[in-house]
């Protein structure tokens, strides 16, 4: 797995200005990702999970070290290719789901798809396909107001996933949601995870989510202290 | 995409009900501002033709001078050579000659004694000649009081406010006291066949019209006039073509050195019509200028409203891979989109209520009372061709430009930051 690794993290520190003085988020962080991985980021609030998923996405850019994602070093992206990258080969989740407010199910799946070149019978079919994944084909009509906060967050899984994309970031995806909700998720993603062997990498402080992942990366304080692997992670 | 942003705009209300409503009503009150002033002033100008200017008038050098003393020893002479020249040499306009004098009116009792004495304007048209244009000119028929027009020679309107006050009746015979031309003094008798009112003070006051023979006799203006006034036939005043036979006549009959000789003006050059007709054209233009300005900034600031609002859309679509470019140029459609639809329905509503306004007109007569100045009593809208864009490029403009500012301050924002939006 470390052969063919997808996503390379090599000496790689992060600052951001604050005020006259610079803030250290993360300091010196090696690791490396296989495909088809089911990987977690855990740690203490402010320990930098969220700033490191931002610099594997390329939405934020690293201040020194190497990030290679799928081949590309993100520091040398153009904002176009950053943005291609994005489009076609990552996914995000986030805690507070984030979708648009004034599109419906099926239009805030299909946003993605119409970035690409794709014909209108090819992106129905994808759009469709991805709901079904989530399972939530009856409600392609509605507006996330009118969805509970599960269903919101299997919308945003099925956008993230609509374009196929090798990587899907995940920011405290659960969060938001209760106990079953949030197993749900979990098993729909895992599931996801095995079919399609998308690369799966959290940011979680939620118990329930570790008993899913196959490994355990801990940062603390911007470091990188623990990394385990978990032969016995459930299913 | 443009499908998918026009969806958003047209369900997000907060984001687009606001900025239509400033671009309509923007839009709207500069459409019907114009369009009313501009019916205001044309119909100023109109009636100024009418009464006073022609749309181009001629008159001896001298008397141009000091015209506003009435010199009538001044006046025109040989006109009916200069009128069969005028027909001949200019037939895209109509000729009339117009006397203006001033005098007594002597208002006798039972037994022909003097009553009452006024003073008056004495104005002399041609009443008489079939097919005589100048009494619809001067409005008469509307603004007859009590009587008929004068049908035959001897015959005179007076003020119906001048009849009040001396208890005149139409049927009365009325003396006329004035100077001839040469200077001496002249009287002339009247029945006085209906009274008149314009609406306007000085006309309202004293005035006398009667035929332009009858005063040419009393007056011994045989073959002389104050001034000749001619129109365009279809009654539209045209700079150009007005010009070009201001041009031609001086040129042909107009000498320098002759104080005496005619010498023909423009409406425009007249009463300082041009400057207040160029006055009227900048204010149009300073009131579009404000407008832009005004609405850019109104704009600016809903845009920015509403793209704080929007900021973890942004973010979101900057997750999904569109480019921030990408972003900000679709926040200008938008801008677009919102300008079109504003703009539209703007430009229709302002002509909407002009061609309202065209046709019915506020009648201001009877709150603006008498006024001594020479506006008509109904004010009209005019719809014109420029009506069609004077709203609507600046509604357009005004929204692109606010937003396009209001976008730059989020397109500069980094990447980065536009996202950690999207965490709570
Ligand atoms: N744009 C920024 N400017 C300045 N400081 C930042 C910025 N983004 C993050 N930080 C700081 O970097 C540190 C790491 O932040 P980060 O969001 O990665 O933490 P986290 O592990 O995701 O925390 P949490 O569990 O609360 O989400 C924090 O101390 C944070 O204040
Ligand atoms: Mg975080």
């Amino acid at each position: 797995m470390e052969n063919d690794a997808i996503i390379k993290i090599e000496n790689l520190i992060k600052r951001f200005p604050v005020g006259k003085t610079e803030f250290t988020a993360l300091k010196n962080v090696n690791i490396s990702f296989g495909t088809g991985e089911f990987a977690g980021l855990v740690g203490p609030s402010g320990s930098g999970k969220t700033t490191l998923l931002n610099i594997i996405g390329s939405l934020d850019s690293p201040s020194e070290g190497e990030v290679i994602v799928l081949g590309k070093n993100v520091s040398l992206l153009t904002h176009k290719q950053s943005a291609v990258l994005r489009n076609r080969h990552i996914g995000f989740i986030f805690q507070t789901y984030n979708l648009l407010p004034v599109y419906s199910v099926y239009e805030n799946v299909e946003f993605a798809l119409l970035l690409q070149n794709m014909s209108g019978s090819e992106r129905k079919k994808a759009v469709m396909a991805a709901l079904e994944w989530v399972g939530l084909t009856e409600k392609v009509k509605s507006r996330p107001s009118m969805l509970s906060g599960g269903e919101c967050q299997r919308v945003a899984i099925a956008r993230s996933m609509v374009k196929r994309p090798e990587i899907v970031l995940a920011d405290e995806p659960t969060a938001n949601l209760d106990s079953s909700n949030s197993h749900n998720i979990l098993q729909t993603m895992k599931n996801l995870n095995r079919e399609l062997n998308t690369t799966f990498i959290f940011a979680t402080h939620d118990e329930k989510v570790m008993k899913y992942l196959n490994r355990i990366i801990s940062l603390e304080d911007g470091k990188v202290v623990k990394d385990l692997l978990m032969p016995d992670s459930k299913n | 995409m443009i499908k998918f942003l026009f969806k958003g705009i047209l369900r997000d209300r907060s984001r687009s009900l606001l900025p239509v409503i400033v671009v309509t009503l923007g839009v709207f009150l500069t459409v019907f501002m114009s369009g009313f002033m501009k019916g205001v002033y044309g119909d100023i100008t109109e009636l100024n033709a009418k009464f006073n200017t022609g749309h181009v008038k001629i008159l001896t050098r001298a008397y141009a001078e000091i015209a506003d003393q009435i010199p009538n020893d001044l006046a025109l002479t040989d006109v009916k050579k200069l009128m069969t020249k005028l027909h001949a040499d200019y037939p895209e306009m109509e000729w009339v000659q117009r006397i203006h004098t001033g005098g007594l009116l002597d208002v006798p009792d039972s037994v022909g004694e003097t009553r009452g004495q006024g003073q008056v304007v004495g104005t002399a048209i041609d009443f008489l000649t079939p097919g005589t244009t100048e009494v619809e000119r001067m409005n008469i028929p509307k603004s007859l009081v009590k009587g008929s027009i004068p049908t035959k020679q001897g015959e005179a309107l007076i003020s119906d406010e001048f009849a009040t006050r001396f208890g005149v009746s139409t049927g009365d015979k009325l003396t006329f006291f004035g100077s001839t031309m040469n200077g001496s003094m002249t009287f002339k008798t009247f029945v006085v066949s209906g009274t008149l009112k314009f609406g306007n003070s000085i006309l309202d006051r004293g005035s006398i019209f009667m035929d332009i023979r009858d005063a040419q006799l009393a007056l011994d203006m045989d073959d002389a006039a104050s001034e000749v006034l001619g129109y365009f036939k279809d009654g539209i005043y045209n700079d150009l073509k007005a010009q070009q036979v201001e041009n031609s006549f001086n040129s042909r009959f107009s000498k320098k050195d002759d104080e005496f000789s005619p010498v023909m003006s423009r409406l425009v050059e007249q009463q300082g019509l041009g400057d207040y007709l160029k006055l009227a054209d900048s204010a149009n233009a300073i009131m579009s200028f404000i407008f832009i300005v005004a609405m850019s900034i109104v704009l600016w600031n809903t845009g920015l409203l509403g793209g704080l609002r929007r900021y973890s859309e942004f973010g979101i679509r900057l997750a999904l891979g569109e480019e921030k470019k990408h972003i900000y140029f679709t926040t200008i459609y938008e801008a677009v989109l919102i300008g079109l639809i504003g703009s539209v329905v703007g430009t229709a509503l302002g002509l909407g209520l002009s061609y309202f306004m065209q046709s019915h007109g506020l009648d201001m007569s009877k709150i603006a009372g008498n006024v001594g100045m020479m506006v008509p009593s109904v004010y009209r809208a005019e719809v014109t061709p420029g009506l069609f864009y004077i709203g609507f490029f600046p509604g357009l403009i005004a929204t692109v430009l606010g937003n396009g500012l209001a976008g730059f301050a989020i397109y500069k924002r980094r990447t980065s930051q536009l996202f950690h939006e999207l965490e709570v």
